[in-house]
This record gives C-alpha cells, sequence and structure tokens, in this order.
C-alpha cells in the first residue's frame, strides 16, 4: 500500500486496497464479505507517530474525491475543496486526511455493480444488505492496515454524521474528536418515506430489469434520475429554491400549455437528474438508502442513546443548520442531550443558514469558523502542531 | 446569556471582578460547567489560569459560536430544560453568573445545579438593595439600575429575588450555603454579612457557594 504523502494534483489519484483477506468482513446481516476492495483518496502527511489522521466521511452520493483532485468522472474539483485544503479548516498541511468510498458504492468499493467472484456475474441483488456500521468496520480495516491506532478527528455531514456517530459508538478510543454535521442518531420515518420513493422510482423503471440491468446492457436512467430529483428537493429549503428560481420561466417568454420544463426548478431538477446517472449506479443508491434507513443508534444500545457513548472521552462536535428539514436540529439536539447524560465533551453549534441541509457543502463561513475552533482547540489538546 | 448583565470580551487580565471571584474559588483541573457562559469569558481564563476541564452552556447562538472558536466545548442550550440530563455529580463547580432572575424556573434549576456538581457558584442581582428599595418607595418606578439595566417591559429578568428570598429557597430546598459573599456593583466583596439584613440593604448583587447535603 502506498502510505507516501501524495500530491493533490495527480491525474489518477485513488487508491484501491484488497481487505478482508486474513479476516473477513461480518456483516450486519449474518454474510461474512472478504476479499473486498477499498478505494480510497488521501491528502497530505502522516506524522511520525501517526497521530494527525483525520478521516471524512462522504454521504449518500459523495465519494472519496474531497480535495482538489480532477474527480475522473465529472472532471470537477473535490466535494468538499471549501473544507479540505491548504490553510483551510482541515488543513492538508497539517493533518493526513483519509477518505474512503463507502461499502457498497459505485465508485471503486466493493458494491453490487462489481463481479461476484463466486458467479463470474455483477451481484447486482444479490449482493448482501449493508449497514452504517458495515460501512464502518470496513473503514475501520483501513485504519488498521494503515498502522493508524487513534484517528485525530472523524467528520462527515449527513450520511457521513451517521458514520461519525457509529465511529464514535463503536471505537471510542480510536476517535480522540467527532464532528457529525447535520445528521442524526437515526434515520426518520419521513426520511425513509422518502428513500422509498427514489427506490420505487428505480425499481418501476423497466430497464432495472429487477437489479439485473448489467446483464441486459441497460440501465434505469429514468428511475434513477426521478429518485435524485425527488431527493434533490430534500437537500434545500423552500428560501433557496425560491431566492434561486422562483417562479421564473426557462428560456421562453410564456407558458407552453405542455409538460417541458417550463419553469427553471423544473429544468434545473432534470438537470441533476440526468448529470446523476452518469455517474451513480442504481443498485448502489438501493442498497446505501437502505443502509441509511436501517441507522438507528439508539436501537443497538438497548434503546438508550447514552449508552452508546456512555465513558467515552472522545471530544464531539455537533453542527445543525437553521433551515435543514431533512435532518433538522431536534435530531443534533438529541445526541447532545444524549451525551450530556453521559458528561461527555461536546460543543453544539446550530448555524443560521437558509440553504437547507446541503449547506455543509456550500460556502458557510459560520461553518468553518466553528470547525477551525473546534478542530485547532482539540489539536492544542491532542499536542499536535 | 439572558442576563441583566454581559459578560464583557476582551483579555484574561480584563475580567470581571466577580468572574475573578470565581475563580480564585476553584480549584486546579476540576470540571466546571459555566451555565450561561456568554462568550466564554470565564472558561478561558480558568483554563489558562487553573487548567480546568470546563464546559459551557449558551442560551445566544453568537455567544455559542464566539465560545466554540475560540476551541471551548460549549453547546446551544437552556439551562431551564438542559441541566435535568446532566448526571449526578458530573462536574466539581458548576456556575450561574447574573442568569438565575432570568430563568423561568429558577428553583429547579438551583436544585439541578447542586445535583449535578459538588459546588453550585449562583451571583445575581439583589433586589432589596436599597437603591432598588428607594426606586420603589420614592419615585414609585421599577428600578433601573447598574446591575438591572433593562426597562420593565423589555427586561429579559422575570424572576428577581432579593438575598434574604433566596437564603430562604434554598433553606426550603435542603441546599447547604457554603459561602454568601455581598458584592458591589463592580463585584467587589463587602464586608457584612451577606444573609444580614445589612447585607441584604447594601448588596447590590450576591454570589452564593452551595452544595447538597452530604
Amino acid at each position: 500500500m502506498n502510505e507516501q504523502p501524495t500530491s493533490i494534483r495527480r491525474e489518477d489519484p485513488a487508491k484501491r486496497i484488497e481487505l478482508g483477506l486474513h479476516e473477513k468482513l461480518h456483516l450486519d446481516c449474518g454474510v461474512e464479505l472478504g476479499p473486498f476492495t477499498t478505494a480510497y483518496q488521501t491528502y497530505g502527511a502522516l506524522n511520525a507517530d501517526k497521530s494527525n489522521a483525520v478521516l471524512i466521511c462522504h454521504a449518500l452520493t459523495g465519494d472519496h474525491y474531497v480535495a482538489g483532485d480532477v474527480h475522473p468522472m465529472t472532471g470537477k474539483g473535490g466535494w468538499w475543496t471549501l473544507m479540505v485544503g491548504p490553510g483551510k479548516p482541515i488543513d492538508t498541511d497539517r493533518y493526513f486526511v483519509i477518505c474512503a468510498n463507502v461499502l457498497g458504492g459505485c465508485h471503486g468499493t466493493t458494491g453490487p455493480k462489481d463481479i461476484n467472484p463466486e458467479t463470474g456475474d455483477p451481484y447486482g441483488l444479490s449482493f448482501p444488505g449493508i449497514t452504517i456500521g458495515d460501512m464502518v468496520r470496513a473503514q475501520k480495516q483501513l485504519i488498521d492496515h494503515m498502522g493508524i491506532e487513534q484517528l485525530f478527528l472523524v467528520i462527515g455531514g449527513s450520511m457521513g454524521a451517521m458514520q461519525v456517530l457509529e465511529w464514535a459508538a463503536r471505537y471510542p478510543e480510536q476517535v480522540f474528536a467527532a464532528c457529525p454535521i447535520a445528521g442524526a442518531a437515526r434515520h426518520s420515518a419521513q426520511n425513509i418515506a422518502f428513500h422509498e420513493v427514489g427506490r420505487q422510482a428505480i425499481m418501476a423503471d423497466p430497464d432495472w430489469h429487477g437489479g439485473d440491468y448489467h446483464r441486459h446492457d441497460a440501465a434505469p436512467r429514468r428511475g434513477l434520475s426521478v429518485a435524485r430529483m425527488a431527493a434533490h428537493i430534500t437537500y434545500m429549503s423552500e428560501a433557496a429554491l425560491h431566492r434561486k428560481f422562483g417562479r421564473r420561466l426557462q428560456n421562453r417568454d410564456g407558458l407552453t400549455y405542455g409538460f417541458d420544463a417550463d419553469f427553471q426548478v423544473e429544468s434545473y431538477l432534470r438537470h441533476q437528474g440526468s448529470t446523476f446517472v452518469d455517474r451513480f449506479d442504481a443498485n448502489a443508491y438501493l442498497y446505501i438508502t437502505r443502509a441509511m434507513d436501517y441507522f438507528d443508534l439508539a436501537a443497538e444500545h438497548g434503546d438508550n442513546l447514552s449508552a452508546a457513548f456512555d465513558g467515552s472521552a472522545t471530544r464531539f462536535c455537533i453542527v445543525s443548520f437553521s433551515s435543514d428539514w431533512l435532518f433538522p436540529t431536534s435530531e443534533s439536539r438529541a445526541v447532545v442531550h444524549a451525551l450530556n447524560a453521559v458528561a461527555a465533551n461536546v460543543s453544539f453549534v446550530e448555524v443560521e443558514s437558509d440553504k437547507g441541509h446541503d449547506a455543509f457543502l456550500l460556502d458557510e463561513p459560520e461553518l468553518f469558523g466553528v470547525l477551525s475552533g473546534f478542530i485547532n482547540g482539540s489539536a492544542a489538546i491532542r499536542g499536535l502542531r | 446569556m439572558n442576563g441583566a448583565t454581559e459578560n464583557g470580551g476582551g483579555a484574561a487580565s480584563a475580567i470581571r471582578v466577580d468572574l475573578r471571584l470565581i475563580a480564585d474559588m476553584t480549584e486546579p483541573g476540576s470540571r466546571v460547567l459555566d451555565v450561561g457562559c456568554g462568550d466564554g469569558v470565564l472558561l478561558a481564563y480558568l483554563a489558562q489560569t487553573k487548567q480546568t476541564d470546563g464546559r459551557g452552556v449558551e442560551l445566544s447562538m453568537a455567544g455559542v459560536s464566539r465560545s466554540v472558536r475560540s476551541g471551548l466545548s460549549v453547546i446551544q442550550g437552556d439551562a431551564d430544560t438542559d441541566l435535568k440530563d446532566y448526571p449526578t455529580g458530573a462536574f466539581d463547580y458548576v456556575v450561574l453568573s447574573q442568569t438565575l432572575q432570568a430563568m423561568r424556573r429558577p428553583r429547579d434549576v438551583v436544585e439541578n445545579l447542586v445535583r449535578i456538581s459538588r459546588y453550585a457558584i449562583v451571583s445575581f442581582p439583589n433586589f432589596a438593595y436599597w437603591r432598588v428599595r428607594m426606586a420603589l418607595m420614592f419615585c414609585g418606578k421599577m428600578p433601573v439600575t447598574d446591575t438591572l439595566t433593562h426597562a420593565w417591559y423589555d427586561t429579559p429578568n422575570i424572576h428577581h429575588c432579593t438575598v434574604k428570598d433566596f437564603v430562604e429557597t434554598c433553606r426550603d430546598s435542603n441546599i447547604i450555603i457554603e459561602k454568601a459573599i455581598p458584592l458591589t456593583r463592580n463585584g467587589d466583596a463587602i464586608h457584612l454579612s451577606a444573609t444580614g439584613w445589612l447585607g441584604n440593604l447594601f448588596a447590590e448583587q450576591a454570589m452564593f457557594v452551595l452544595r447538597r447535603p452530604d
């Protein structure tokens, strides 16, 4: 494995590693998975005592191209260049940043579009059901392989925040600081409902072929596109949609009395849907949304969320956004209350923003200021330069 | 915070006199919770001078943000509702500075303070201060003083009490008063018994150190 500090500008920045060779991954569904591939990316250099590692956990449709890379599929930069890079809140001049594509994903880590070694065909729906816990256990094998005993920081937004909480609950001694952003300790009924709409859209597309579309040389593009369109609405706030589009018409002077995209917001959603299908696998979307739906950290600890963090010495910084109705502040506050009940070290900030759930990916100076303060303060206590 | 006075920012050396008094009472390395911590001035001062393991609760998002930006562990929260979450004996000191009178249920808050901490340090403006009495008696108006700065219609202070009231409430709640210090408006200690009638007349504010019975 290559642990050299990597330059941020490389043509093919991703690394791949075979894990689960000696010890298979025990999935929550009961299946033993291994060996499996993890695709990941690193930025910055690991210090001599391996104490400056930061693990970034990506969201549902994210990937491991976090910082200044050119994404091999989109040609754009990484998804969190505002947060990660030299001189940024997660400063790659100071920290060794790791991000791995999640288990069940479609950007290099083993998932349903990969070949099942036992059959020689793509897994499709024969891929085992996965959970947030499985994703974290897969990441743990990568971190162990790197010889990192304790991560300085585990951070992520949305589904990434779920992984952060899972990391902190499952491996408290390996997490010095944890920062779940716009997250929750469980997926709400409303969120499961939205995911179900997306899954039904995919499965209703005849090109889905019962999940076997790879063998039919097809892809459920329309279904996946609709799933993305519906989901995208939940990532924004009403105010942000109105500011961005209002009722403005798309390249026309009046209504057409038809079903073309008369409104800019329709055109925008259609664009979001159609570009998404170029970079995402429909079955992976089914599997990962399911993993989020299954997440309920309290249920794993006798319906007592506090018990998940009992005795934890991890420093927590929890951030929510005032206009996020997908992962509302009340969900973050429930985590804060659970942490208070075990007198854990916790900071909690609700950032005032009208940008909805997606605010964690956007230019929010308040978020950057808070995270810089938390990370710098934690680094001082950890004794990092 | 929502108290009558603001925790001023600035260098630790310029810390408010009553906050320094709190710091002087705090043992090095102890676990401290500052309820209504404002910008985190006291927490920063304690971390610097006493190497405390400090936490804060603050209602205003601006205060929370400034605290966390400076590396302090502070949550956005409400003392009226959030103190019940903490386990018994979680802290060595819990501080409630100039905030008690803004609580919706101040007695519950004080009872929670002594539950979650070995010592509770509570300070509040004394409504029996002679200028307050004069304002009512001779002007017939709600008092506006250096510690009670708001007009009646926009004050966050909804539960005023006097030193004597507070002493009686502690007794009723079976809370032990370790110390009672009458203070001037600047936070300087007055050499009077806080619990005597002279203390209740001349203390513009008072600071109490409380604990639950052994």
